[in-house]
């Protein structure tokens, strides 16, 4: 079966963004595909490469670029949610003047017509979030 | 891509409080570029956001309740409000706002696509879609 998936809610905060990885994996493992993964609202905060969790703690960011270079899997921030909560990366900051940027590898920042196409193109989109 | 889909966009939260509803009425929008049979259904607190009148000033937020008036003009088709949750919270259709929508082409037109449906209509709604957008 061909999944997106779509996170709402940012990571460590809730367990939105651990139970979205756990199902892609698990659905990836099993052999079906994922069309795309699509992080909305504060799931952006998905998306930053600044993240440092304590050492005992899981790495949810690095989690999912591990897992985007293991199945080349599709990973978009939301380009609208992304200004509002701060997460840049060259084309954003250079569009916005901003003087850094912090997208995670493997992410990359886009339109919610990706979110829409994923949605029509997909047997199921799985939304992660309350 | 020329599939043609029933999306629902499932709106369950009040318009302010959280950026939720107004996110979802984002994706709404860019939605209708899709040309995908778009419908809406409001739930819960999500009733609230068709509710008249909204006055934000005293909060500082964006009054974005007007765009929901507009939404027949990007196609959406289909407006339905949850009796039961409507109920719970003391408010009639009468409190809601009316959307109107036309069909440009044919010149159908509706005069209000809101539509307040019982829980055993919501259940066969949603399960008539083919995407569930959750918000």
């Amino acid at each position: 079966m061909k999944f997106s998936i779509q996170v709402n809610e940012g990571p460590y905060q809730h367990q939105a963004s651990d139970s979205a990885y756990q199902f892609t994996k698990a659905a990836l493992e099993k052999g079906h595909e994922c069309f795309r993964v699509f992080f909305y609202h504060d799931g952006v905060l998905n998306g930053t490469r600044l993240t440092t969790p304590p050492q005992d703690d899981r790495n949810i960011v690095n989690n999912w670029t591990e897992l985007a270079e293991k199945y080349d899997l599709d990973l978009v921030v939301c380009v609208a949610a992304a200004q509002r909560r701060g997460i840049v990366d060259d084309g954003e900051a250079e569009r916005n003047g901003k003087d850094a940027t912090n997208i995670a590898p493997r992410f990359r920042i886009s339109g919610l017509g990706q979110l829409v196409e994923a949605a029509i193109q997909s047997d199921r989109l799985v939304v992660f979030g309350d | 891509m020329s599939d043609t889909k029933n999306f629902m966009f499932l709106n369950r939260r009040a318009p302010y409080g959280t950026i939720y509803a107004w996110e979802s009425l984002e994706v709404v929008l860019i939605a209708a570029a899709f040309e995908q049979n778009v419908s809406l259904m409001f739930a819960d607190d999500g009733v609230y956001e068709l509710t008249k009148n909204q006055d934000t000033a005293g909060i500082g937020m964006k009054n974005f309740s007007p765009t929901y008036r507009t939404l027949g003009d990007y196609e959406v088709r289909h407006m339905y409000v949850d009796k039961a949750s409507l109920e719970a919270r003391g408010l009639t259709a009468d409190d809601l706002v009316q959307v109107e929508w036309e069909d440009w082409e044919t010149e159908e037109s509706v005069d209000n696509i809101v539509e307040v449906v019982d829980s055993e209509r919501v259940a066969e709604l949603l399960d008539e879609s083919d995407v569930v957008f959750s918000f």
